[in-house]
């Protein structure tokens, strides 16, 4: 420990050994992920959110539905009865921030695209206990009264492009028709309605 | 040696602020518990909707509650361990400013619904520079202290406060790298895969730094001092100081078991945490046996009571760690409230007793009296918590286990026994016990807050710490 000495001795080369051990684990665990094929390269069939679905993203993020709904089907057989295949890496290549979240109050979300009508999300949304009298989820009628901002998801997609996610010039100057006069309870219906539709194992009959 | 007169001023603020947001998270905490138990308490208002406040319960009790106690524990032993005054003190006036503003602001937009929805990291972009500004200027202030200190050595509790404080800037900084597209709103430079990676790599170290390594700075000073006893032993503080700082790091990916994140990656993960009980016992084994010879304290102060719990709860939340690390284990635990169990044995039972504790010790010292105004009711504090945190963990446990079985459970004929609906209408009545177990620690805090105020109250003369003892200065207006 004689060493251990001449470190307690000078604050700088404290902080700087303190540094260089800090550094290993995310080099080492998080590089690698961005020069791998599996998890940059998108599954087959998953394109970037179109612009009304992308708004309805971003309603899902700002309710923070994350909080108790997962998107991420473990490979088990229970999860794969209850919600369809296993997520890959490749179907959340376009989320940012991904939401695969950390608790399910909620049953998970992943492959929930095309599983309940727009009605039906439109009723659950508005009430849960309507549809579900045991539901401990809270209601969000107020997304019903909100309208989405047509030149900010310009805005978006043209940011997103620029991060390489393959817009054409042509989507994003029609992207605000696209959201024109939409609530935010469309586009969050919308998005709902798209989550792991590429590969929910639902659409190969 | 010169006469030091030591900057205080900083840590009553902070010390104070501690307590107050410490309230006002577990406030919260209570309100979204209950929420959870009658969904109409949601009461169809955006701003007091569930998934809106849960992010600011967690980041109240986190950075204003934890962040306040770590601000002021760390300048208060920084000044008295290095025998100097701080450095830079109007930069020190600035990050308690600048700490409540990020608090305040916090207290704002997340009921707003503005959010990365990254947890702990929350905040908007904004806000997230506020941050920056406020925790270089903190480095600043402490290693500036560490600098022009008059004793040879670095103290060991600023070992693990100078690693806290580099860690967090660098975690800070790459988990929230996005590109704004409006004053609220962003998307981050990483997708998918690679920012969940990123942000666990965050979470689980904002735990093992903000929550872990500065809370046993916090450890390693007040538990030697209010028990008397120097520590236990120097080599293990030594050994596991650098062993925690580098192998928490890698333990991140075991909040992604299971998940699209790749096999190796979660594999890493895996070891990484079960090496990690090593290093994280080693702290409690240094703490707890620096009462060695000391042990009959036990029963008459309550402030070490405090103390010395905090850290058999450490031990017991980094046993269990390692443990929900291991995949199979994970596999039934994973999005089950057992985490949420978990999270709290850590959070009440080590950070929040080992910061009640040092603040007991530490009030009355910055407003000059002998001890608090009423040391039966920290006893009381003591045994309303304790029991508070135990009905909080055996309730989530119990839910937890129930719910992962509930989910995995398959019938003979290959289908599933249970609906999802039938998991949560089978955890109500848990929920209702972790509601009484919140209740209850709060209520501690509010016991805790009637204490502090009838010490600082009551003050005819402030005494001011130096290096050579105290000195008596005149309250403005009490001699009058």
């Amino acid at each position: 420990m004689i060493n251990h000495d001449f470190i307690e001795r000078n604050a700088g080369v404290m902080g700087v050994l303190i540094a260089i051990a800090i550094s290993f684990g995310g080099l080492a665990e998080i590089v690698p992920l961005m020069y791998q094929a599996q998890t940059t390269e998108p599954s087959p069939g998953v394109k970037p959110y179109p612009p009304l679905e992308l708004a309805g993203r971003d309603v899902y993020v700002k309710e923070g539905c994350y909080n108790c709904h997962s998107q991420m089907v473990r490979p088990f057989v229970s999860e794969s009865l209850r919600y369809g295949p296993a997520s890959q890496p490749g179907e959340s290549v376009y989320d940012r921030p991904f939401q695969w979240g950390s608790k399910r109050t909620g049953p998970d979300l992943a492959r929930v695209g095309g599983r309940y009508t727009d009605q039906w999300h439109l009723m659950h949304l508005m009430n849960p206990r309507d549809l579900v009298p045991e539901s401990n989820m809270p209601g969000f009628p107020w997304l019903a009264d909100n309208k989405i901002d047509p030149d900010l998801i310009q805005t978006k997609l043209r940011v997103l492009q620029g991060m390489s996610h393959p817009y054409t010039d042509e989507e994003i100057a029609a992207a605000p028709k696209v959201v024109e006069g939409k609530s935010e309870m469309d586009a969050l219906i919308a998005y709902l309605q798209l989550l792991g539709l590429s590969n929910n194992g639902r659409d190969k009959k | 040696m010169s006469e030091v007169t030591y900057n205080d001023t900083v840590v009553r603020q902070f010390s104070i602020m501690t307590i107050v947001w410490g309230i006002v998270g577990m406030l919260v905490g209570v309100i979204i518990a209950a929420q959870l138990t009658w969904p109409v308490l949601n009461f169809d208002i955006p701003y007091i909707t569930f998934s809106r406040l849960r992010p600011l319960h967690t980041n109240a009790v986190i950075f204003a509650f934890g962040g306040s106690a770590l601000f002021a524990t760390s300048y208060y032993i920084v000044q008295r361990t290095c025998q100097v005054a701080l450095f830079a003190p109007r930069l020190a006036a600035f990050t308690f400013w600048g700490w409540m503003l990020v608090i305040v602001l916090a207290a704002i937009t997340l009921p707003l619904g503005m959010t990365q929805s990254k947890e702990y990291a929350e905040l908007i972009w904004p806000i997230d520079i506020l941050i920056t500004l406020v925790w270089v200027a903190y480095g600043i202030v402490f290693f500036g202290t560490l600098t022009k200190r008059k004793v040879p050595h670095i103290y060991v509790a600023n070992w693990f406060f100078a690693a806290f404080i580099i860690t967090v800037a660098v975690l800070h900084i790459i988990n929230n790298l996005a590109i704004p597209v409006s004053m609220t709103e962003s998307y981050p430079i990483f997708s998918g895969t690679v920012d969940a990676m990123v942000q666990w790599w965050y979470g689980h170290n904002a735990v093992g730094f903000f929550l872990t390594a500065a809370f046993l700075g916090m450890m390693y000073y007040f538990i030697p001092k209010q028990a008397n006893r120097p520590i236990y032993s120097y080599r293990l503080s030594i050994v596991h100081f650098w062993a925690l700082i580098s192998i928490y790091m890698w333990a991140g990916p075991h909040h992604l078991h299971y998940t699209a994140l790749p096999d190796w990656a979660q594999s890493l993960g895996m070891v990484f945490s079960l090496i990690l009980l090593a290093p994280s016992w080693g702290g409690m084994i240094n703490g707890i046996m620096t009462l060695s010879g000391a042990w009959h304290k036990l029963r008459s102060d309550p402030i070490l009571k405090f103390l010395i719990v905090s850290l058999s709860f450490y031990g017991m939340s980094t046993f269990e760690g390692p443990m929900m690390a291991i995949k199979t284990v994970n596999a039934l635990s994973h999005y089950t409230d057992w985490t949420i169990g978990h999270v709290h044995s850590g959070a009440l039972g080590w950070v929040a007793f080992i910061t009640i504790g040092s603040l007991y010790a530490l009030i009355p010292k910055l407003y000059g009296k002998e001890e608090m105004y009423s040391v039966s009711l920290i006893n009381t504090h003591f045994w309303i918590s304790t029991i508070g945190v135990v009905l909080y963990i055996s309730a989530m446990w119990i839910a937890g286990v129930m719910q992962g079985l509930m989910w995995g459970a398959v019938n003979d004929d290959g289908t599933l026994t249970y609906t999802f609906i039938e998991s949560i209408k089978a955890t109500y009545p848990y929920y209702i016990v972790r509601l009484l177990g919140g209740l209850l620690f709060l209520g501690g805090m509010c016991l805790m807050l009637y204490n502090v105020w009838k010490t600082v109250e009551r003050k005819e003369m402030i005494e001011t710490f130096t290096n050579t003892g105290f000195k008596k200065l005149p309250v403005e207006g009490a001699t009058a």
